[in-house]
């Protein structure tokens, strides 16, 4: 068939390019359309069409207006209106019109006038309102092409707000008597349920009535419906499955009528549905799975013919086959499916087939092994998007072995695309395996990714220099490299490096210099300065060149060029610039204050900041005595502001309780960070709340760059000696198949030459993948192995989160070790993400439930605690629940959170509200298969008051927890000092039978919120408290807009979310009240005012406005 | 689900476009003007799929004509291009022996079928005869009037 339209349309392609030719005879000369359109084609040049159209614009203007003018003449007009829009000029003038031909037209005008409207207007253009009646109208008419008419408008556009309006009658049409109204209707109602789907909970029985519906198209459309349910919950359709599985049977055996069927396959399209659904609703459910397995294997047979549309119901069936719990004999067969597509000639097949392999390789990466030589035709293929595809593939497969190869095509892949969202997707993936990877790669990644780079990837990358590993010669050994390495960039071209890489040079250089022997600092400096005159140098960039010119300015050569600095910036413009050249000026002078300042090696000491900035104080009393102006926090001065000028010009979103979250949450300064932002932020406020809570804590952060980095230059040498040995990986029999691709391929006479090129290239890349060549593999070299059961530590160790000691973790018993080493790509397959009962958390209140968002928020941010939960007897929520403190058992918990856990302990957490306390439960479960002795639990905050409560076992501290059971402590907590998350911080430490005494550390946060208690109070008290307090904070939060009364709702969400106590609403303003456990209150004023809600907050307790102000901006964006 | 479908000429030229949720002008354009640079760049003998931000691009030519399909990430590369070519069956019945000039001339004609084949972004009837009567049971009620400006180029 397609053959035939081809060939037909290929006769014809001259038609369009002028006018002259025959084809335009069989155009109508009459229509004004077709002049319109002959007389644009006429035309040469943009300007001219543009004065046609506009001509063409007025004259359709004056007729649409005028009285005189038919529906059916306003038809023609309008589809003349659609066309010179379709070209792109606007005839804004004919939507009203548009509505009116389809209120007022016969059936026939009313359809152009319907098409007019949905090509017209979208969702929200308010002329849409005016249709609302019209679509009532057809809905109810008698005519069927009216009523498919309205149904098919309603699905195309429909205003949000207007639908409960129509639901009823679409609704009814459910149960019309002709099929093709029916399936309509549960198509609108489909689309419907997808832009307000709590507007059509009700009638979900109606979605099961239409999937019983006697008609097989009405039951196909209502499967739009189901899978998006069942995407959404799965658990709960868990019945249906036979149900889908018998109506595949049937479409698969051909029991449907040949109306169904497509070139001669019957109904693809709900095959593919249903294929879709049932790998919904098997994944990680063995049962229902089970229940598949004989119509997937019959689906799998069926597909046999030759055609486009077998292929996409096989693809389908394999995707479902991997998705749902595994059976070997289907998992061959769809094994066997994706190698037809991979060996496909037709490339759009080989596409999918990639897709196909990379969906399946983590769970079987022999597969890939299979298809090597293909995947290596296709990386150099001509088309990028298969390219493209084949890197996504590989980095899937990407192991400790091969990702020197890998990250090499990435970037080969980088340097020739053009596309933003590529390079932005590929920079994040390589620089997730440079993670684990040499400083060459690093350097490429910098220079290529430039400046497009997420800036936390450079500084992760210092915090990983400066903290070094486990062993000082190693760290030595791999800064004396980064130095190296770095001067000799600088020496070659500077000018071509981005900034961000610049930064980390100049850092890197200022720190370190100094333990490369010959390496005078004043030819860093030297170095250095050059950049400060290189024309594309940010200023950013400058101050960091600067800062590193501080710590190197030494000796007679290094002072002079510091003066030399010093006198071009001192008059610089930017005054960040002008203050450290003052401070480079000075600091070089006094080498001993220089000394003091900034000690060599200090990046592991914490860092005192002192919040208050106390030292000032003097300097603030003298200037204040000498007539100086008092400091006015921002928000006065904003709200002075204000009333001066009568324009508000406050910020659009809350700067410092956000920066706060980000330092308390995500923990990822870095030093650098640390020693810049301090001159480079202005804004010191920020600072001062950070270093209350937290001092540069650099444990607890991913430790990002395995000790492998430092492997550089051995790397390369082992790669040749692979090489050497011919693909040691591949039996013979992969050999023939490889064989047999490569003369399937276009071009077959390939040199003998770019053979072996190619299959040096994929016994590299391969290499390490499936079980029998990564053993056949160890026992040629030893060394890789070992290096990389070192790597599989250095990860280990990095993922307990709060482990401290990564000592203790060197004497892991080495199964574990080899395990890991063994298959890095199936301790992948491992992780799982642990199972979170849903049944814990329903039974929770409202106010609790909340808590769980931010604890989730915290574990994601943590994700190795997911990581590390490996263990296959790990105590589930609901059996940890049964061992709640009697007193707490009736109140609801929150979710019990995994805290940490090693090979013999697991530890959780989980908190009660309480009204005048916060009860914080902490389960300790012995995995191990002896007792724990002398365990003994501390849990400390420098926030919070913690009051030991109770342990289950014993009363005394020092005890004893029995294999495989759980001991549980019990705390009740307040709050000394609010922050955003308030972090509990904790050491087990405990004794294996014959063992040495072991430590494990934990933190844990609470939000703030937990501690949140309604103050009730009277409006008199109110005003009376109102003025006695003095910490104060201002701020414009949103208004939630849905309702009548905006202030009432809004403040009913904080209510609800934050336990607020609303002490009264009067108009624009309202009051609320809250407390702190125990007992300090915190009062909030909230105005409505140019539509956002203006609000005060004023407490006796510094911070805990800031705080509470956080959480109510964050309740308000959840909302 | 699918997101828009564009029709448009060796040119550039559009010729047809349906998005099947609500977007800006703005954005369409922008999407009108990515999509043919896009696609008008590929070299023959390239796959049919595209990426675009998170959209997958199917795009298939016929004769002078691209037809180019967004669907959702999760979507069936080959079925939508099935969807492309029911399409074209569609028409070419409808029509008989269809050509870029018919899907010019009477565009909307191309949309109400579109409008039987596709509803709301899913596939609504994939029979070419059902498709077929649907459209031809309104256009008989045309027939009763002559007089009609563009009953001359259809039946004529």
């Amino acid at each position: 068939m397609s053959d035939v339209v081809e060939k037909t349309l290929t006769a014809l392609p001259s038609l369009l390019s002028l006018d002259s030719q025959p084809g335009s005879a069989k155009l109508s000369s009459t229509s004004k359309l077709g002049n319109l359109i002959r007389g644009i084609t006429e035309l040469t040049s943009k300007h001219e069409e543009e004065k046609l159209i506009q001509r063409e614009l007025t004259s359709i203007k004056d007729q649409v207006s005028s009285p005189n003018t038919s529906m059916r003449q306003m038809k023609e007009l309008m589809v003349r209106a659609i066309y010179c829009e379709m070209l792109g000029y606007e005839a804004s003038f004919s939507y009203i019109h548009a509505i009116k031909l389809a209120q007022q037209g016969s059936v026939l005008d009313k359809r152009v006038g319907y098409l007019a409207v949905s090509l017209f207007l979208n969702e929200s253009h308010e002329l849409l309102l005016l249709l609302v009646n019209t679509v009532l109208k057809d809905l109810q008419s008698t005519n069927l092409i009216e009523v498919c008419m309205a149904l098919t408008v309603v699905s195309q556009m429909f205003p949000k707000d207007m639908i409960p309006a129509i639901l009823p009658l679409v609704e009814d049409k459910l149960n019309h008597p002709k099929e093709i109204i029916r399936r309509k209707a549960v198509l609108a109602l489909y689309k419907f349920y997808l832009i307000a789907p709590n507007q059509v909970q009700h009638i979900h029985n109606k979605f099961r009535k239409a999937l019983c519906d006697k008609d097989p198209g009405v039951m196909t459309a209502s499967l739009h419906i189901y899978l998006q349910l069942i995407k959404e919950n799965s658990e709960g359709y868990k019945d249906l499955t036979a149900s889908f599985v018998t109506i595949l049977k049937q479409v698969v055996g051909g029991k449907l009528p040949m109306d169904f069927n497509y070139h001669s396959v019957p109904a693809p399209w709900l095959q593919i549905q249903l294929l879709r659904i049932l790998s919904l609703l098997g994944k990680n459910d063995q049962s229902t799975s089970e229940i598949m397995y004989e119509v997937l294997d019959e689906s799998l047979r069926r597909a046999e013919m030759n055609h486009n549309i077998t292929y996409a119901i096989l693809y389908e069936c394999v995707k479902c086959i991997y998705t749902i719990q595994p059976k070997s004999e289907l998992l061959e067969k769809a094994a066997k499916c994706i190698g037809n597509f991979v060996l496909s000639p037709k490339i759009n097949l080989k596409y999918l087939g990639l897709k196909a392999l990379t969906y399946v390789v983590q769970q079987d990466p022999k597969l890939a092994l299979q298809h090597q030589m293909t995947i290596i035709e296709c990386l150099d293929h001509p088309d990028l998007i298969i390219k493209r595809e084949t890197l996504e593939l590989l980095f899937r497969i990407t192991n400790g072995q091969n990702v020197t190869v890998i990250v090499e095509k990435m970037l080969d892949f980088l340097r020739i695309s053009k596309d933003d969202y590529t390079t932005i997707d590929l920079v994040g993936k390589v620089a997730e395996l440079a993670e684990k990877y040499p400083f060459e790669t690093m350097n490429t990644v910098f220079s290529l990714g430039g400046d497009m780079m997420q800036p936390d990837i450079p500084n992760s990358f210092l915090k990983l220099l400066s903290e070094g590993f486990d062993s000082d010669e190693e760290d030595r050994k791999l800064r004396l490299f980064a130095v190296d390495s770095y001067v000799s960039l600088l020496q070659s071209e500077p000018n071509k490096l981005p900034q961000r890489f610049l930064q980390v040079i100049s850092w890197v250089l200022g720190e370190y210099s100094h333990l490369s022997a010959e390496l005078e600092p004043a030819t860093v400096m030297t170095l250095l300065s050059k950049l400060l005159d290189l024309k594309h140098t940010s200023s950013e960039t400058k101050s960091w060149v600067l800062m590193a010119m501080t710590k190197l300015c030494e000796g007679g050569v290094a002072i002079s060029v510091a003066q030399d600095i010093y006198e071009t910036h001192s008059s610089s413009m930017d005054t960040v610039l002008r203050q450290r050249a003052q401070e480079l000026q000075h600091l070089s002078q006094d080498s001993e204050l220089r000394g003091r300042v900034l000690p060599r090696d200090a990046g592991l000491m914490p860092l005192e900041v002192d919040s208050s900035l106390s030292f000032l104080d003097g300097f603030v009393s003298e200037a204040l005595a000498a007539g100086a102006a008092p400091y006015k926090p921002p928000h006065q001065r904003q709200e002075e502001l204000a009333q001066a000028k009568a324009l508000s010009l406050e910020p659009y979103s809350l700067s410092l309780p956000i920066s706060m979250s980000s330092c308390s949450i995500a923990d990822r300064q870095s030093p650098t960070l640390m020693s810049m932002s301090s001159g480079l932020s202005g804004d010191s406020t920020d600072l001062s709340h950070k270093g209350g809570s937290t001092t540069l804590k650099l444990d607890g952060v991913k430790r990002v760059w395995g000790r492998e980095g430092y492997l550089a230059q051995r790397e390369p040498v082992e790669e040749t000696a692979q090489v050497e040995v011919p693909s040691p990986l591949r039996s013979p029999s992969q050999q023939a198949e490889a064989d047999s691709t490569q003369s399937q391929t276009p071009t077959p006479t390939v040199t003998p030459e770019l053979e072996q090129d190619k299959q040096q290239l994929a016994s590299s890349l391969f290499v390490g993948l499936g079980s029998q060549s990564s053993v056949c593999l160890m026992g040629k070299s030893d060394p890789t192995p070992q290096r990389f059961r070192r790597k599989a530590q250095g990860r280990a160790s990095s993922s307990g989160a709060s482990e401290k000691t990564p000592t203790s973790l060197g004497s892991t018993p080495s199964p574990v070790d080899n395990l890991l080493c063994n298959s890095l790509l199936d301790s992948n397959l491992v992780s799982e993400p642990t199972n979170q009962t849903p049944q814990a958390s329903q039974s929770l209140d409202t106010t609790n439930g909340n808590c769980h968002e931010e604890l989730t928020d915290v574990k994601e941010n943590n994700p190795s605690l997911i990581h590390n939960n490996e263990e296959p007897d790990k105590p589930k929520d609901l059996c940890l629940s049964s061992h709640l403190p009697t007193e707490l058992s009736g109140l609801s918990h929150s979710e019990i959170t995994p805290l940490c856990s090693n090979q013999s302990v697991n530890l959780s957490a989980c908190h009660v509200q309480k009204e005048d306390s916060l009860q914080l439960v902490i389960f300790i479960f012995n995995s191990s298969d002896s007792a724990l002795q002398q365990m003994q639990l501390q849990v400390d905050s420098g926030e919070l008051k913690v009051n030991y409560c109770l342990s289950l076992i014993t009363d005394s501290p020092v005890e004893e927890v029995r294999s495989h059971s759980v001991a549980v402590c019990h705390y009740s907590v307040t709050v000394k000092r609010p922050s955003v998350h308030v972090e509990v911080l904790g050491m087990l430490s405990y004794q294996l039978p014959g063992g040495t005494p072991q430590t494990i550390q934990f933190s844990h946060k609470l939000p703030l919120t937990t501690f949140i208690r309604p103050l009730t109070l009277s409006t008199e008290e109110y005003g009376s408290m109102w003025l006695a307090f003095s910490q104060d904070t201002k701020q414009n939060l949103t208004l939630i807009n849905d309702d009548q009364d905006p202030l009432t709702t809004t403040l009913n969400v904080l209510k609800k979310k934050l336990q607020l106590h609303v002490v009264e609403i009067i108009g624009v303003e309202g009051i609320v009240a809250c407390q702190l456990v125990q007992d300090q209150p915190c009062l909030m004023h909230c105005r409505v005012h140019a539509g956002t809600l203006a609000v005060w907050l004023r407490s006796p307790v510094p911070d805990l406005p800031d705080c509470l102000l956080y959480h109510c901006q964050r309740a308000l964006q959840e909302h | 689900m699918m997101r828009f479908l564009l029709l448009f000429s060796r040119q550039g030229k559009l010729r047809l476009q349906k998005w099947f949720t609500p977007m800006s002008e703005r954005e369409k354009k922008k999407i009108i003007r990515d999509m043919t640079t896009m696609v008008l760049s590929r070299q023959p003998r390239s796959c049919n799929f595209l990426h675009w931000k998170d959209l997958k691009i199917i795009y298939k030519r016929y004769a002078s004509l691209y037809f180019c399909l967004a669907i959702e990430n999760q979507e069936n590369e080959l079925l939508a291009l099935e969807v492309i070519h029911r399409y074209v069956e569609l028409l070419d019945k409808y029509f008989g022996n269809v050509c870029e000039l018919d899907i010019i001339f009477n565009f909307e004609k191309a949309y109400f079928i579109l409008d039987e084949f596709l509803m709301g972004g899913e596939i609504q009837e994939t029979s070419k005869q059902i498709v077929n009567r649907c459209i031809e049971s309104s256009d008989m009620l045309q027939e009763d009037d002559s007089s009609e400006w563009y009953e001359v180029e259809l039946f004529g």
